[in-house]
């Protein structure tokens, strides 16, 4: 089922009482979320990805804007008849019920037609479980249950009514690292075997990136960017989105572009044809530096910090935005790096420059 | 061996205290109900046995008092809680207002028990010059005038129960409030997702999510109703026993200090089948919430 969102807009009420005094939670969000996809809301906290959620599950009202799923609009239909699975941060199982009791709870709702008989949702409930592998589980309280288990049983709960979209409030905050990575693909199996439409709310750009079909990108409420993860990655709308994707961070620097050259302080570092001359900002990708003895961009080593498959070179630069910059060289061919001065040489493909005030990108011909 | 001594030291003086004012008091009053013929006065007895707890369970007095402090725990007990949890389920489904009824719930609580006892006695008393306001409404809808403080058994029973339940209710209600706003309000986000109907939500979910704090006030009832003595006196006077409106407290009082008093041995007596009543709700109480009651 595809989930249509239409200038959709969430205003709140600030803490007096002004009618000017409002905190604009979503701002104008239209996007057509295709059927069956995995989509992910991202961005920092704040940013009103959940508000976005909340209005999809029909927990909030939207004060402008209108959403469909498939053709029908239930903008103005209630939580409970949006026929929506919710799972969220902090699971919300009850407590005072074991394992099977909290899946079929929903079930138990169903009244006239849709009614199940007791076979019927023990039947509903034990496949539901065998998909998200808690079968073994099923007479234990929620208290007697690891995170990564709690979480599997909140995604059979919301999956067991057959929902036609599936939301996903953090789904992973609340995991240790390993845990996350393996439930990570875990969901994306779930999603993949039911074919079930699916929005999830993270800040963890890495999560977004490795398991979505497509990500949204938001900030104080404005959408940034949508887009397939490695285009958003490869292609940021703005420094914003460029910032936010990707681990090490993308480099900043200030630089400047002058005769279809960009330099970076003093450093005549690429030719980007087609970007008018002025002031920059220059953001290179730490995989996007290569080592080379007459390297154009000249910097103060720092360390080197080795990964195995790569080393990160970490250094600085006077026109760098922060302190250090993470470059990652893979480790074969490494070439001898010493002395107090290390050269590089950048990939054009890895450069993006960005108006300095706006942080709007600026596209050359090439970049 | 030695920090243990340390340890023991440390806790001497709660220990004694305790000793002193609890342990040694409930052996004596155990001692006391065995002790045939005791005086007070000449500290002598003719022997042991249990002839107090035979004479008190043939005293009619005594029997009475049970029968009224049952009553009164039956119905108050279920009444108030019922009613608080009911209170407090409105205080917070409603916005506007709240603070001031939960003023207005909670006065009681702050007043003083002979007071309000002073209060009923203007709402119930049939004098010489009127017959009070409940009188005075209950003639507007056609009903007989009842006298409720020196008329029928059942009349006086009701004020006494009407006047427990009111004066309990506040801190119930106080309990049940912060219980009920302590639930976390994503399992209502939830239940509302998966279409859970209103009553369902209640029960299902609050209800066992607050069954705590709603057995402990029971377990607290239970025992505050089997205690019950200056209430009556409140509303009856201090001859409760003419007024058929004694309950066991106040049995062992007049056993002790009152005009038939100065038999601490039946006053004894009758507080061990106190404390043995009470014992056994409470037991009965703890093995029903080990079913019923979620932590």
């Amino acid at each position: 089922m595809k989930v249509v969102l239409q200038n959709l807009t969430k205003i709140f009420p600030g803490r007096s009482k002004k009618p000017d005094d409002v905190v604009v939670a979503v701002k104008d969000f239209t996007y057509e979320i295709p059927d069956g996809a995995l989509v992910a809301l991202l961005g920092p906290s704040g940013c009103g990805k959940s508000t976005t959620l909340n209005l999809i599950s029909g927990l909030l009202d939207p004060t402008k804007g209108r959403i469909f799923f498939g053709d029908e609009d239930v903008t103005d239909v209630p939580a409970e008849k949006r026929g929506v699975g919710l799972v969220f941060q902090n699971y919300a199982l009850y407590p005072h019920l074991d394992v099977f009791h909290n899946i079929i709870f929903p079930l138990q709702n169903l009244r006239g037609e849709a009614k199940l008989t007791r076979e019927q949702m023990a039947e509903r409930a034990k496949r539901t479980a065998r998909l998200v592998q808690i079968e073994n589980l099923m007479e234990r309280r929620p208290a007697e249950l690891s995170g990564g288990q709690q979480q599997r049983v909140a995604i059979a709960r919301a999956l067991v009514k057959e929902p036609r979209i599936l939301l996903l409030d953090e789904p992973l905050s609340n995991l240790d690292a390993r845990l996350r990575l393996q439930t990570r693909e875990e969901i994306r199996r779930i999603q993949k075997e039911t074919g079930i439409t699916t929005i999830f709310v993270t800040h963890d750009q890495d999560e977004a990136m490795s398991i979505s079909d497509r990500i949204v990108v938001m900030k104080e409420g404005t959408v940034q960017q949508i887009g397939l993860p490695q285009e958003v990655y490869d292609d940021p709308a703005n420094q914003f989105v460029a910032q936010f994707l990707g681990t090490p961070p993308i480099n900043v620097f200030r630089g400047a572009v002058r005769g279809g050259r960009l330099y970076i302080g003093e450093d005549d570092v690429l030719a980007v044809p087609g970007v008018p001359d002025g002031e920059v900002s220059v953001g290179v990708r730490p995989e996007g530096f290569v080592l080379r003895p007459d390297g154009p961009l000249v910097c103060r080593l720092g360390r080197v910090e080795v990964m195995g498959r790569d080393v990160s070179v970490v250094s600085a630069h006077d026109a760098a935005a922060a302190p250090t910059i993470r470059s990652i060289i893979s480790a074969e061919n490494l070439p001898d790096i010493g002395g107090a001065e290390v050269r590089f040489a950048l990939k054009p493909a890895k450069v993006r420059i960005f108006s300095p005030e706006t942080g709007e990108r600026i596209r050359g011909t090439e970049l | 061996m030695e920090n243990n001594g340390k340890a023991w030291l440390y806790l001497l003086p709660a220990l004694v205290l305790l000793g002193v004012f609890m342990i040694y008091p409930l052996i004596d009053v155990c001692v006391y109900s065995v002790e045939e013929g005791y005086n007070s006065a000449s500290q002598t007895y003719f022997g042991v046995g249990t002839y107090n707890y035979s004479y008190i369970l043939h005293d009619p007095y005594f029997l009475q008092a049970l029968k009224n402090t049952l009553i009164l725990v039956v119905i108050t007990v279920p009444v108030s809680t019922g009613l608080a949890l009911f209170i407090s389920f409105g205080l917070t489904s409603i916005r506007k207002l709240r603070d001031l009824f939960q003023t207005i719930y909670f006065l009681p609580y702050v007043t003083n028990t002979l007071a309000v006892g002073l209060v009923f006695m203007i709402l119930f008393k049939k004098t010489a010059y009127t017959d009070g306001m409940v009188n005075l409404l209950l003639s507007w809808f056609g009903g007989p005038s009842v006298d409720f403080i020196d008329g029928p058994y059942w009349a006086k029973m009701f004020v006494l129960c009407f006047y427990t339940v009111w004066i309990v209710l506040p801190f119930k209600i106080l309990i049940l409030t912060s219980a009920l706003s302590s639930v976390n309000e994503v399992y209502y986000s939830a239940a509302k997702v998966d279409g859970t109907p209103k009553g369902r939500v209640f029960w299902r979910i609050t209800l066992p999510m607050i069954s705590p704090m709603i057995f402990y006030l029971v377990i607290t009832g239970f025992i505050g109703a089997f205690k019950a003595y200056s209430d009556a006196v409140a509303l009856f006077g201090t001859n409760l026993n003419a007024a058929e409106m004694n309950t066991i407290v106040g049995y062992i009082y007049d056993m002790l200090y009152g005009d038939s008093g100065g038999y601490p041995s039946y006053a004894s007596a009758a507080a061990i089948v106190l404390f043995v009543i009470v014992l056994t709700i409470t037991c009965i109480n703890l093995s029903v919430s080990k079913k019923h009651v979620y932590y």
